[in-house]
């Protein structure tokens, strides 16, 4: 945590931005992936796993709450994303 | 309607003590489980699940937007959630849904109490937000295709917000691939509630019994999701999300202060528009026979000139096939919107020449982390020898920001089928 803390913020984001055009393209990636080979529904029992969901958990719901409220950054976490102040 | 009843007698029992919400609670449920009742009969409407959902928040800072970016961020939340989901299959074998979601929020915080300094309790010391939600959709299995239709209110003491929502998903013929849409729009209004000393001759508090001729502004919110999810292996799956949205109105909040470098204040002044664009990745990996992966990365880019990313890795361990321990641990970083500039301790930074100015540190450069971990029981012959008690999660996190505010977050989920 410590280390984390001490890193110039201005750097990381720096280092971070520089990958958007990436992060885009890869999501189109992504988007056109196909599997190499197609998982049979007799196999999916791990991929059906409650704990495997591509979803937050329902008891995040409320800490999905303060991150939108406390942060300026909302969205494609599958949260809310709009509607109610969160002004205090 | 025995599992109903169930899920019913469990949440008020948790809310033993909060008389208020359960009176509230009481009555939201008896108006779901007497529909219910009339409901089953005609409409052969099938109970699926129930989700109680109870969480508390607390934080602390010393960086309030309400007096100018210093003083006290001392809040707490108290939230109540019952979700109940219905389905009934109709002649052509497509399943509808009906999902109805009670939530309730009771709030203290301080800061808010420095709206009105010179009074003991301002509007907003205290409130209670209340948010229920409706949503109906259709699977059909031959298709592939789910869509639907929500509806969701908000209301808070100076707040009130409508919100309509409509998806659609297609589910790929090998049941690996799934795309969806969806589409949303929150048309809000706001009070605008002002600081004592910055309010205009004879302009109203806000407070109950002096509201006569202030101001209502609309924030209205437009927001589209598009996402993919992707079965790659029998272990892996992976998902991405792009979520644009547009929001328009008053986007500042009227009781921000806002202090000049000269010693004057003003409140708070944003743009009236803002267009935000966040791409998200989920990816879950079965490792072994008893860990999985569970990983989130969120990049996010505004017009208000605000770049974040997000990372939250969680890893649950299967200690048996029906109980599994999950430590998580989640990273923000964001830099500040054009228009912050922090308090400096005597006075602001802003000068009276800028067109839109803030101290709300929430928009900021910083970093937060969020940690702790999560336990979930869910055994085959149900919690507590109740058969229809499917599982139990509760988790606890941590949360902490680079500019000194702190917080802490329980949270319990129980889930009746």
């Amino acid at each position: 945590m410590m280390i984390i803390a001490s890193i110039n913020q201005k750097t990381l984001l720096q280092v971070l931005h520089k990958p958007m055009k990436k992060i885009l393209f890869y999501a189109i990636l992504v988007g056109s992936l196909s599997s190499c080979t197609v998982v049979k529904e007799y196999q999916k029992s791990r991929i059906n796993d409650s704990e495997m969901e591509l979803s937050s958990r329902k008891s995040e719901k409320f800490e999905q709450a303060f991150y939108l409220y406390r942060e300026g950054a909302s969205g494609a976490n599958g949260g809310k994303s709009g509607g109610g102040c969160g002004c205090n | 309607m025995k599992k109903v009843v169930l899920a019913i007698g469990l949440y008020c029992s948790l809310l033993h003590g909060v008389k208020a919400q359960q009176t509230l609670f009481n009555r939201s449920v008896s108006q779901v489980s007497s529909s219910d009742t009339t409901d089953y009969a005609k409409r052969r409407l099938k109970f699926e699940e129930a989700n109680i959902v109870t969480g508390y928040y607390d934080q602390d800072g010393n960086n309030s937007a309400i007096t100018g970016g210093h003083g006290t961020e001392k809040l707490t939340d108290l939230a109540n959630s019952l979700e109940l989901r219905f389905s009934k299959l109709d002649r052509y074998n497509r399943t509808h849904s009906i999902t109805a979601d009670f939530n309730i929020d009771q709030y203290t915080s301080a800061s808010s109490d420095n709206i009105d300094p010179l009074t003991i309790s301002s509007a907003s010391r205290k409130d209670t937000h209340i948010y229920p939600s409706i949503a109906w959709s259709v699977k059909d299995d031959l298709l592939g295709t789910t869509h639907g239709l929500a509806y969701s209110f908000s209301t808070e003491y100076d707040y009130k917000s409508h919100g309509f929502t409509a998806s659609y998903a297609k589910l790929s013929k090998d049941k690996n691939t799934e795309w969806s849409f969806k589409g949303g729009a929150f048309l809000d209004t706001y009070m605008a509630i002002l600081p004592s000393e910055l309010r205009p001759a004879n302009y109203p508090s806000g407070a109950h019994g002096d509201q006569r001729g202030i101001d209502y502004k609309p924030r209205n919110s437009y927001n589209a999701s598009f996402s993919i999810s992707q079965v790659i292996t029998q272990r892996l799956q992976v998902m991405a999300m792009i979520e644009p949205s547009f929001q328009e109105g008053l986007l500042s909040t009227p009781f921000h202060r806002v202090y000049f470098t000269n010693g004057n204040s003003t409140i708070e002044k944003l743009p009236g528009t803002r267009f935000k664009l966040p791409v998200g990745f989920r990816l879950s990996y079965f490792m072994g026979d008893n860990t999985i992966i569970r990983a989130f990365y969120r990049a996010y880019i505004d017009d208000w000139g605000m770049v974040a990313h997000t990372a939250n890795l969680e890893v649950p361990y299967k200690i048996s096939p029906f109980f599994s321990i999950s430590p998580f641990y989640r990273f923000n970083i964001q830099g500040r919107v054009d228009y912050f500039k922090p308090y400096d301790g005597v006075n602001g930074q802003h000068t009276t020449k800028e067109t839109y100015y803030t101290s709300d540190y929430d928009l900021s450069s910083f970093t937060s982390q969020f940690m702790g971990a999560g336990i979930r029981l869910a055994p085959p012959g149900g919690l507590a020898n109740i058969v229809n008690w499917n599982s139990l999660e509760l988790r606890y996190g941590y949360y902490t920001r680079s500019n000194g505010m702190i917080g802490h977050s329980v949270s319990l989920n129980i889930k009746i089928k």
